[in-house]
């Protein structure tokens, strides 16, 4: 149900995205297929479907098949792990963000494999950017979120949000939440961070040569990406489920939680949006200095910081 | 050479030339009206002002009309002097006050002249503010439209027609503003050049108006150089395709042979190509009936396959008037022997007597332009504006070379041509005409002889013993004929280029005989002596040098039942031979294959008909009179199943048949064998490049690169675009792609240069303008004698005709319109042919008791004819001419004796004209003729 | 840094602005008078055919999608035999509405041109025939036009003078 769930509100985030574009920039966007247009995604999805599942002769098939599965495979695998409300998840890992962690790592092979198996000039070159910048912006994602971990003496996910209680760590983790959300944008290949696709230059970087299906496959992995670091960010930076229960009962409080959980991964996927729609997207090299030159020490600072504060205050 | 200084640039140029020619060869654009190369400067237009200098410290310098002023050593001119350059734009926009709004329904429109030069001088707007002056038309005849608003007084239409083909009806009227060209009152043109007056024109007042019928802008139209099927002289035309019919005909320049000219029957005589007469689909005839009927190709191959069981008893007719390499091909499917030249057996003893005269020297055959330069001419038995018309029109340059050569001894140059006529007056070259009755060159000759055939051989003969008097003498000529052939004689001796004309269209081999005994006794003298002989049809030579057997024995062939399968090749036999000869032959076989592209009397009796190309549809090479070898190349490829002639005969040809290796591919493989086993046309090959010549890796385009409607053409029928046919015959495409430069001259398709949309583009094709085409004119001579042993004289002088009581010489009598198989189905031409009629002199009608209008009877052996009777006292006594070659006439063999008489007496026939007899040669009352048809 | 968030700031402000959209085919966009859509051919204020069958407007074409034949009626008015144009080449550039030379061509604010078969969209004279003379109204190249037409004789033409009697003698 998760699973199918994910799924849903990934291929709708397809629509989402589009209207809130639209609206951004004074236009109206899908508006004619049903009620606002919501039917849209189904119509795309028909429209996908039926198109020529096309593996070009020069391709190597396998890894040309395999790379799509991976990317929604790792991306839906996290969802494991993720608290949705109390005790509504799939696994309660200890270490939770660790498997999270590792889960997002395996994706780079999806990218990076599909611009390899293309054996097409613009696909490789959006393969390896798409590597390099997946690699680099992971070391310092990871590190940024030390300060949670540190502050939570814990890597379980409920734990963190427990931890919460008080005071969301948005607050006294403004940086590290910021660091850790510039690198999931980076994670995701999302705009201003989507060079490894850079339309103007490479074609549709690694999945021009992906048609159909296929290309469903990166599309939806995309959005999976998306609504992940949205929820993750909401879970260790915004206190999760929490929020006021309004006093009902014991057996509605999930609901609401879920709610709560749901309104803030949604907030902060529509700020994915509106970066979409507000930002210019940087040179390749300006990405990966930024990456290096100031994402690193900063992350790296915060965590002594975070650190040195936690243990002033034990 | 002197050289020229133009704008800071010094160029060597050739002496005595004017300075617009020089200016224009040089690739210069200067603009001019009234100029002409072949007319000469007449300096009326004012439009090529250019400013003159003193020398190097002049700065003011003076305004010279350019083509008034003849080039000396270290003139300095200029082109760009803003004085000159406002003095012409200045001119154009006083020349186009009067010119109406007309250009988007002008025929004349994207190939103007005037459109031309005032985009040149830069003239664009309009200021004048007044009124514009108008005239009325005339009714010029089924060929020239006249719109004499558009007129700015050039004056080129009347210098081409009256003084270059001495016209008379066509003149300038008024003064001043009002000045207008037309004739005296409405009627046909009576010229037979009044075609040329199309191109002439440089603005819209003259256009074609079978044109005008389907009409298409230049840019539009598919053209290719092609040769004019319609006589013997082979004269090059540019014709245009558009929709899958043809358009028009236009004059392609060749500097060697028709020049800038062409005659009416060339220009306007291409309707048959769109004719509802064509052949455009294989028909067999089956049932009892013998209905024809459209067959497959299966039922083809079937006839076919039958036929090849026999292979050997195949009778193959070839033609006259098909190409060199569609001939070759029935060659090689009958064999040599069984090959037949296709020609009436008197005119292809003809044929191969001028053959035999042109190859055995001494005298050259000479080229139209050649023809143009003679100093002296005897014409023997020919009606040259009627059996050759562009041969009459260099005659009538030649009847003025003496005027030239008088000017050039008052230092005037030839091209200073209102000088040159004013010094010389009415004089003419010497220019006698032997012939049986009147001629359209009459009102040039010197003097005229009117006498039966064999008479114009004895003077012939007499002539030659005048020259030589080693030369047979005649016996009993009478005191004034001897006193004639010793004027002839001493005319010819005389002149720098003397030049015999004769032909076979008067059948009588003597007169040919004679003709050639004046250039043998001439060559005694002296070295150049010209001949031109003039033969009926496109490729009569050819055909004559390719083939041996004739239909001189063909009862005998008949007789002997050895043939199965007769395959006739684009000939009518019953215009060869009588029809119960012709009518045996094809009983005689079981199968009769013709390969035709129009139906005629042969082919509806035909087993198989095979959709033959027209020269429109076809490529090939023709031999002219002249003994040069043209390529002709196809316009466009036919819808449908009509192929070349010898594709058909490929295709049923056995050997070729399901071998693809060794059949022929294309054009070029026919001329190649062809060219091994004919020695004597083996030079054919350099007429023009094979078909694997590139430019650049381009072919050449057929479509010019404007051509529009490319997308939306046959939208109709289709929306997918069809791929252009692959033409694997020449180096032309089929389309716009191609190369856009000057190819070489045989491969000109067209005339255009940038900023030069009309034919005056044609200056820059030239290497000198009025010369030779950028590398040589097209063409090659197959016969040209060294002249080194002179050939004996003939022997023989016939005696004088001794008829009897009744009996009177039939004369065979050419029309320049009526008499040639093809130009008839013409619309437009159809309206000029005259009708038939005999034409007898008076005294030999009164003793016959016949009037003018009367029905006259003629027997002939079985032959028996009743036609209307015209009078003409030039008609030679004892000599009556019956039309020749009208389609659906009976076939009469001629010349022969005859009874002419017992005049069944009869109102006057209103469809009868009067003859050309009026001395002038020309009509005098307006309109006679016009609407006689 | 802030300038950035500025312009992050300022592009959700957008959010509260007017939409531009045109909710075409629910409301019909303004086209203006020169736009370029649909070919028609015009006719003269005396309502007959314009086209005199010049070809400017085939070759002008860059795609040469137009394709005609003139012929004459018989007072010698020339006018298109047929007139196509193949809507499926044609780039709407406006070069044959330049290049006529009598008003006939005219490029019309009517766009809605979808068909399912490109057979369809070939044209042919009575499909771009209209019955008024469309965006210039008052011109009649025929009364500027030298040429005598059936109602119009020679000199008849504005600003001609009447014909010339060639045989006149006065100066």
């Amino acid at each position: 149900m998760a699973l199918g769930g994910i799924l849903t509100v990934a291929a709708n985030l397809i629509w989402l995205e589009r209207r809130l574009l639209a609206l951004w920039q004074d236009r109206y966007g899908p508006n004619r297929v049903g009620p606002f247009g919501l039917f849209q995604t189904i119509a795309d999805a028909i429209k996908m479907f039926l198109k020529e599942d096309w593996i070009p002769p020069f391709a190597d098939k396998a890894v040309f098949v395999l790379a799509p599965c991976i990317i929604n495979a790792t991306a839906l695998l996290s969802f494991a792990v993720i608290p949705f409300a109390p005790g509504v998840q799939v696994m309660d890992l200890g270490a939770g963000l660790l498997f999270l962690l590792a889960m997002s790592s395996l994706g780079v092979y999806s990218v990076t494999l599909a611009g390899w198996a293309s054996n097409n000039k613009y696909a490789l070159l959006g393969g390896l950017r798409a590597s390099a910048q997946m690699l680099s912006y992971e070391v310092y994602m990871s590190l940024s979120l030390m300060g949670v971990v540190l502050m939570a003496g814990s890597l379980n996910l409920s734990e963190i949000v427990k931890a919460q209680e008080g005071m969301w760590f948005c607050i006294p983790q403004c940086v590290g939440m910021a660091l850790f959300f510039i690198a999931g944008i980076a994670e995701t290949h999302r705009l201003p961070f989507d060079l490894p696709e850079a339309e103007a230059e490479l074609v549709a970087g690694f999945h021009s040569e992906y048609s159909s299906m296929k290309f469903g496959m990166f599309f939806i992995g995309e959005y999976i990406g998306i609504t992940l670091i949205s929820a993750l960010t909401a879970l260790l930076y915004f206190g999760g489920w929490s929020g006021p229960l309004f006093g009902l009962s014991e057996n509605l409080a999930p609901f609401v939680q879920f709610g709560w959980f749901a309104l803030k991964t949604f907030i902060l996927i529509g700020f994915f949006i509106l970066l979409r729609a507000s930002m210019p997207r940087p040179r390749y090299d300006q990405l990966i200095e930024f990456g290096w030159k100031a994402m690193l020490p900063l992350s790296l600072l915060n965590l002594l910081v975070t650190g040195a504060v936690v243990l002033a205050l034990e | 050479m002197p050289s020229l200084w133009i704008d800071g640039k010094t160029y060597e140029v050739e002496a005595g030339k004017n300075l617009l020619q020089v200016c224009l060869s040089l690739g210069l654009d200067l603009p001019y009206f009234c100029w002409h190369p072949a007319l000469g400067s007449v300096g009326a237009c004012r439009q090529c002002a250019v400013k003159q200098y003193r020398d190097e410290n002049d700065s003011v310098g003076r305004l010279v009309m350019a083509c008034m002023t003849p080039v000396t050593d270290g003139m300095r001119i200029t082109l760009q002097d803003e004085g000159s350059v406002e003095f012409r734009a200045m001119l154009i926009e006083a020349l186009m006050t009067n010119h109406p709004h007309d250009c988007p329904v002008c025929d004349e429109g994207g190939e103007c002249h005037l459109q031309d030069m005032t985009v040149m001088t830069g003239h664009n707007y309009r200021d004048f503010r007044f009124k514009k002056r108008t005239f009325n038309n005339q009714y010029l005849g089924p060929f020239i439209n006249h719109e004499m608003n558009r007129c700015i007084t050039c004056y080129r239409c009347v210098r081409f027609y009256r003084d270059y083909a001495d016209g008379p009806d066509l003149n300038a009227f008024a003064s001043k503003n009002h000045v207008y060209f037309g004739r005296d009152c409405d009627g046909a043109l009576e010229s037979e050049f009044s075609g040329n007056l199309v191109e002439v024109c440089p603005t819209g007042v003259f256009t074609d108006k079978t044109l005008k019928e389907h009409y298409t802008r230049k840019w539009d139209l598919t053209t290719a150089p092609s040769v004019c099927h319609h006589c013997g002289l082979g004269c090059n035309t540019l014709a245009g395709e558009r929709y899958g019919s043809i358009r028009r005909i236009i004059n392609r320049y060749n500097g060697a042979v028709n020049g800038y000219f062409l005659c009416d029957r060339g220009r306007f005589g291409y309707d048959f190509v769109n004719a509802g007469t064509r052949i455009r689909e294989p028909l067999a005839s089956s049932g009892e009936t013998k209905t024809q009927v459209p067959v497959s190709v299966e039922k083809i191959q079937q006839l076919v396959s039958e036929m090849n069981a026999g292979k050997d008893k195949i009778l193959g007719i070839g033609s006259p008037r098909a190409s060199l390499e569609a001939n070759y091909a029935l060659m090689k499917l009958a064999g040599p022997e069984h090959f037949l030249d296709g020609m009436a057996p008197k005119e292809s003893s003809l044929v191969r007597l001028a053959l035999s005269i042109l190859r055995n020297g001494p005298a050259r055959s000479v080229s139209l332009q050649e023809a143009g330069q003679a100093d002296a001419v005897f014409i023997l038995g020919e009606d040259v504006t009627h059996t050759a018309p562009m041969l009459a029109l260099s005659l009538r340059q030649a009847a003025r070379q003496v005027c030239v050569q008088k000017a050039a001894k008052a230092n005037i140059p030839e091209w200073h041509d209102a000088a040159v006529r004013e010094l010389a007056q009415e004089e003419r070259s010497p220019f006698y005409i032997a012939a049986t009755g009147a001629t359209r060159l009459d009102d040039v000759a010197t003097k005229k002889m009117c006498v039966p055939l064999d008479g114009i051989a004895r003077l012939g003969l007499a002539v030659a013993h005048a020259i030589d008097p080693s030369a047979p003498a005649v016996d009993g000529l009478a005191d004034s004929d001897k006193q004639l052939a010793g004027e002839i004689a001493a005319a010819l001796m005389n002149a720098r280029h003397p030049l015999v004309v004769s032909g076979t269209s008067s059948g009588c081999s003597s007169v040919l005989k004679a003709a050639a005994q004046i250039t043998i006794a001439l060559a005694r003298t002296r070295e150049k002596v010209g001949i031109s002989l003039i033969v009926p049809e496109c490729n009569s030579l050819g055909i004559a040098m390719l083939a041996n057997g004739t239909l001189e024995n063909l009862d005998e062939r008949i007789k002997s039942r050895r043939y199965e399968t007769l395959v006739v090749l684009e000939n009518d036999l019953y215009r060869r031979l009588p029809s119960a000869q012709v009518d045996a032959l094809l009983e005689s076989v079981k199968r009769v294959i013709v390969i035709d592209h129009t139906t005629s009397p042969t082919s509806q009796k035909a087993h198989l008909v095979l959709p033959a190309g027209t020269f429109a549809e076809a490529d090939g090479t023709l031999v002219n009179n002249e003994g040069r070898a043209q390529r002709f190349f196809q316009i466009f490829a036919p819808e449908g199943e009509i192929q070349e002639s010898w594709r058909w005969i490929r295709d049923i040809c056995p050997e070729s048949r399901g071998n693809r290796k060794t059949a022929w591919q294309d054009l070029s493989d026919v001329i190649e064998a062809l060219c091994q086993d004919v020695p004597a046309l083996a030079k054919i090959q350099e007429a023009a490049p094979t078909s694997d010549f590139r430019i650049k890796g381009l072919r050449v385009a057929r479509q010019p690169h404007r051509y529009s409607g490319r997308t939306a053409m046959v939208a109709h029928k289709t929306i997918h675009e069809p791929k252009p046919p692959e033409d694997p015959d020449s180096p032309f495409s089929f389309s716009m792609e191609g190369y856009r430069g000057i190819p070489p001259a045989p491969l000109i398709p067209r005339f255009w240069s940038p900023g030069w949309n009309s034919v005056q583009s044609l200056n820059k094709f030239q290497q000198e303008v009025g010369g030779e085409l950028t590398g040589g004119d097209p063409g090659v001579r197959l016969i040209d004698p060294d002249g080194s042993d002179s050939p004996g004289y003939f022997e023989d002088v016939p005696a004088v005709s001794t008829c009897s009581g009744d009996q009177v010489q039939l004369i065979p009598l050419w029309r320049i319109f009526g008499s040639e198989e093809f130009s008839v189905l013409s619309e437009a031409v159809q309206q000029k042919i005259p009708g038939m009629s005999v034409i007898m002199n008076p005294k030999d009608a009164e003793k016959a008791n016949l009037k003018t209008g009367s029905m006259a009877v003629i027997e002939s052996g079985d032959m028996k004819l009743q036609l209307p009777v015209s009078l003409c006292e030039s008609q030679a006594a004892g000599t009556v001419a019956i039309p020749a070659g009208y389609r659906g006439a009976a076939w009469i063999d001629l010349p022969a004796l005859g009874e002419s008489g017992r005049g069944m007496k009869n109102e006057r026939n209103p469809l009868v004209p009067d003859p050309d007899c009026s001395g002038s040669g020309w009509h005098s009352d307006c309109g006679s003729q016009s609407d006689l048809a | 840094m802030l300038s950035i968030l500025r312009s992050i700031w300022l592009v959700f402000l957008h959010a509260f602005a007017r939409r531009e959209t045109i909710q075409y085919p629910d409301e019909m966009p303004y086209s203006p008078p020169r736009w370029r859509g649909r070919i028609i051919l015009s006719r003269d204020p005396d309502g007959e055919e314009r086209c005199v069958a010049c070809n400017l407007c085939a070759v002008a074409c860059p795609v040469a999608c137009i394709s005609l034949q003139a012929t004459e009626d018989e007072s010698g008015r020339r006018y298109p035999d047929f007139f196509r144009i193949n809507f499926s080449r044609c780039i709407f550039c406006g070069y044959c509405e330049e290049a006529c030379p009598t008003y006939a061509i005219q490029l019309t604010t009517d766009f809605e041109m979808g068909e399912f078969k490109r057979t369809n969209l070939v044209y042919e004279k009575e499909d771009l025939l209209i019955s008024g003379s469309g965006k210039y109204p008052g011109y009649n190249f025929y009364r500027q036009a030298g040429l005598a037409i059936g109602g119009k004789g020679k000199g008849e033409a504005d600003c001609e003078e009447p014909p010339i009697d060639v045989h006149s003698l006065m100066p």
